[in-house]
């Protein structure tokens, strides 16, 4: 493991892991908040979640292909994947909202496999990027590198991220929306449709990721497997922050976007994903654990 | 007639119709060989899965150890061919069985959804971990040994070792499931609260549970090793998204928490597939998507479930309303 | 006689609300004893307390002499300290015979035991609990398809099963048609008098606890208000303003 070394003997490139993480974090943090409300609102975890990441990736790719800037892509990503969202949600979805949660993590499972397949069957199986056409940011004298487009990312994640939170505690879907996550029959008396919550919220979910997606495109790789890393992602940042506590997603976001970037470097880029999943079944384990001294379990 | 003759009758034809199968059907050999490898897969799943409530998408990962340990075992060793095959299965069955005994108290203490997901996450990693492990031939595998003899010879060889496991699995979990163990692992799964309240060593019967899945799935790692005749990390041993799915799919389709329902579940999914392989080539995994959702959705309950509802009385199902309970056997 | 059950000051909380404040009971060995108060005031948390579903705040719980305040659920119930659950919990997929068969008492579990068949004694003994409680001809029903009082019932005889030293029961007659009652009572008291087994019971049903119990704690607001004998408390002005009309 000499890249330890080089991690100690220079500390500047541990900025450049940070500031990495952070970015790329705030995208993870995007889409776990995505997932959240999903989970929350309809208690359904998708696990269709890193799919959508993937589609609104290809929105983006093939639109910039076809000459539109990426960055205009982003609102466009948003709204195809709101569609497709709302359109899954009324084929499928509504089907297993009261189910056991088993059967809609199958049935989402079902989905993901489904929409990953299609993806590599129409797009192929190759790994793809857009070009944004930025610069890229020299910082500490020039050993580390930020390209701008992942700064410019990085901010629209955290706009897009607070637009929602707002959106939500403003709005009177959004109210809808909290209502029904907090008691559902109390809401259908109140006059509320709960189905067209459960859709919406559904959609906009998948709206969510989709933007992310696109942010991904940009600045890193899209490929039709990418999928389930981006569910796992969204699922131990919710685990580790907690359903309702967006700060909290945002920092385990970073957190999380900082130590793959470690894992990557120290461990070599072909162990990043064995890092990930297993720091996935690391924390449900140790949680846990915890719980069971206060002889509870997850739930 | 009564059911006992009907029971045996059926196993007579069964066992008869797998003895001879890859005698009147030589070119379907290999295709055989994994219809009895599906059967082992969807019963073993089913102990955890529709008897116990514990749905694993990590199985795979016993199946995986299996494979890997036969071929190095057959790769550092100067044995003979027949010699390190059973020793390496033997071998095989005791890493999968310890990693279950291991792991088991860790995992199997969550529940639900915490614990099918943590299954996934756990053969995905074991996947990618073995893929960069340099021992085990990261990425490219091991190839193991070759049988010493005919191509058709060897699918032979190995076709009937995947159907004497396969039969082997069915008839340990007609015992089990008639034992107390059985009906622990029941109780588990109807409310596990309820059996810790009634002083069941629930944490005993969940890791016994997965030792016995892990005892028949690291057997049959090594004779499938050799009958595909390379172990690739996440193609064969730990493919998840293939074998790792597909087991949960053939126990539900075919009715879980049933003997018989993984069974046909394996045989209808396996034929299915070789049909979709043949005809829609490239599009299969696309259809194994849209199956997944269409079985959820629709069709959770099974066959088996299907026809229980339809016929209980051929389950030995008291209905509600009969005055005099009728001295039916256990349920199957 | 010795007290069989021992609770010492024990305190519980969830976030803020305090559902047990310092409370202390006795049973003695092969009583019964009652557990009353109105809604809320704390009795099933106190059950849960006892048989190590939640670790308690503070205060100690010895059952036959013996500290079981830190120890889990299975372990307690091994112990012989058995509990009913308010809601009625059976396992539905397995038919009454096979819910009995799996209530046996669970003191060993060597490899041969877990992988063992059921001898026929344990049979018999299940075919005849259930009888005992009126569900024989019931026995091969799945349990889920049992109606609410079969279950309880159903519930019980798993209890008695069990072979405990000693049965927490909560709310025994809740939900049973009002003709039945006195059968269940009679089985109660029975099990008691036939088996030597202790008995602490949660009841609304006043003239259901009255009857049945020797001695009885009153419980409100988390904290003991009174006990005594049932005549005590029938009169105690407490006890009467604690449930102010109720029942």
């Amino acid at each position: 493991m000499d890249n330890i070394q080089v991690l100690l003997q220079a500390p500047v490139f541990n900025l450049q892991l940070l500031i990495d993480g952070l970015l790329i974090g705030a995208i993870f943090a995007l889409a776990a908040y995505g997932m959240a409300l999903v989970w929350g609102v309809m208690n359904v975890i998708n696990i269709a979640q890193g799919e959508f990441v993937m589609l609104g990736g290809y929105v983006t790719i093939y639109l910039s292909l076809a000459g539109m800037h990426p960055l205009l892509t982003v609102p466009v990503a948003f709204v195809a994947l709101f569609v497709l969202g709302w359109v899954l949600y009324r084929a499928v979805i509504f089907r297993v909202v009261d189910k056991d949660l088993f059967i809609s993590i199958l049935a989402t499972f079902g989905l993901s496999i489904l929409l990953q397949q299609l993806a590599n069957e129409f797009f192929g199986a190759d790994v793809r990027t857009a070009e944004s056409g930025l610069d890229t940011v020299f910082l500490a004298g020039g050993t580390v590198t930020v390209a701008q487009i992942k700064l410019v990312a990085f901010a629209t994640a955290i706009v897009l991220g607070f637009a929602l939170m707002v959106f939500l505690k403003n709005s009177r879907l959004g109210q809808a929306i909290r209502a029904t996550a907090q008691n559902a029959r109390a809401a259908r008396i109140q006059g509320i449709d709960t189905d067209r919550v459960y859709a919406t919220t559904y959609a906009l979910n998948a709206a969510i990721c989709g933007a992310a997606g696109a942010l991904v495109a940009m600045t890193w790789i899209i490929h039709p497997y990418l999928g389930l890393a981006y569910t796992v992602r969204s699922f131990m940042i919710v685990i580790v922050a907690g359903l309702g506590n967006l700060l909290g997603i945002i920092f385990s976001g970073a957190g999380l976007g900082m130590a793959e970037q470690y894992a990557g470097f120290v461990l070599g880029a072909e162990f990043q994903t064995a890092f990930l999943f297993s720091l996935l079944v690391l924390i449900l384990v140790l949680r846990n654990l915890s719980l069971k001294r206060r002889r509870k379990y997850l739930k | 007639m009564n059911d006992a003759t009907i029971r045996g009758a059926v196993y007579v034809l069964v066992a008869s119709a797998g003895l001879v199968a890859p005698l009147l059907f030589p070119n379907f050999t290999i295709q055989l060989a994994f219809l009895w490898l599906m059967v082992l897969f969807a019963l073993t799943w089913d102990i955890l899965g529709g008897q116990m409530g514990y749905n694993s998408f990590g199985n795979i990962l016993l199946f995986g150890l299996g494979c890997y340990v036969t071929a190095v075992l057959q790769r550092d060793t100067e044995l003979g061919f027949y010699v390190s095959l059973a020793a390496g299965m033997g071998l095989s069955m005791i890493v999968a069985v310890a990693a279950a005994a291991i792991l088991g108290p860790l995992i199997l203490a969550m529940r639900g959804h915490y614990f099918a997901i943590c299954t996934l996450g756990l053969g995905i990693a074991v996947a990618d971990i073995f893929a960069g492990w340099d021992y085990v031939g990261a990425g490219s595998g091991i190839v193991p040994r070759l049988y010493p003899g005919e191509v058709a010879d060897r699918n032979f060889f190995y076709y009937y070792i995947l159907f004497a496991l396969a039969v082997a699995a069915f008839v340990t979990l007609r015992v089990l499931y008639r034992s107390r163990f059985g009906l622990a692992i029941n109780a588990i799964r109807d409310d596990e609260d309820k059996a810790e309240a009634m002083g069941i060593h629930t944490t005993r019967y969940k890791v016994a549970a997965w030792m016995v899945a892990a005892f028949f799935l690291g057997l049959a790692g090594g004779p499938v090793a050799g009958l595909v005749g390379f172990v690739d990390p996440r193609d064969l041993a730990f493919a998840g998204p293939t074998f790792g799915v597909w087991m949960v799919l053939m126990a539900i389709l075919g009715g879980k928490g049933t003997l018989w329902g993984p069974v046909i579940g394996a045989v209808v999914f396996h034929i299915t597939q070789e049909f979709f392989w043949t005809y829609f080539l490239g599009w299969q995994r696309v259809m194994l998507g849209l199956l997944i959702v269409l079985i959820v959705v629709f069709f959770p309950m099974g066959i088996m479930g299907w026809l229980r509802e339809k016929r209980p009385r051929w389950f030995g199902e008291v209905v509600r309303g009969e005055a005099e309970a009728k001295a039916g056997e256990r349920a199957a | 006689m010795s007290a069989l059950l021992e609770v010492h000051n024990v305190s519980k909380a969830f976030g803020g609300v305090v559902a047990n404040r310092d409370i202390s009971l006795r049973v003695s060995r092969g009583r019964i004893v009652g557990l009353i108060g109105p809604n809320g005031s704390g009795k099933t948390t106190l059950f849960s307390s006892i048989v190590g579903y939640h670790p308690v705040d503070s205060g100690s719980i010895t059952f036959e002499g013996r500290e079981i305040t830190s120890l889990r659920v299975p372990e307690i119930a091994r112990l012989g300290l058995v509990r009913t659950f308010q809601q009625t919990r059976i396992y539905g997929k397995m038919n009454c015979i096979q819910n009995m068969q799996i209530s046996v008492p669970q003191a060993r579990a060597t490899v041969g035991e877990m992988f063992s068949r059921f001898p026929p004694e344990v049979t018999d003994k299940a075919e005849a609990l259930l009888d005992f409680v009126g569900l024989y001809s019931k026995r091969f029903l799945r349990a889920g398809d049992l109606s609410f009082g079969q279950q309880k019932l159903l519930e019980f005889a798993m209890a008695l099963m069990n072979q405990p030293q000693m049965l927490l029961l909560d709310e025994p007659t809740a939900g049973i048609n009002p003709t039945l009652i006195n059968g269940l009572i009679e089985r109660l008291q029975r099990a008691n008098a036939d088996l030597g087994i202790t008995l602490l019971v949660i009841e609304h049903n006043m003239r259901v606890i009255m009857n049945l119990a020797e001695h009885i704690y009153c419980l409100a607001h988390g904290e003991l208000l009174a006990d005594g004998a049932p005549a005590e408390l029938q009169k105690d002005q407490r006890v009467i303003d604690a449930y102010l009309g109720a029942h």
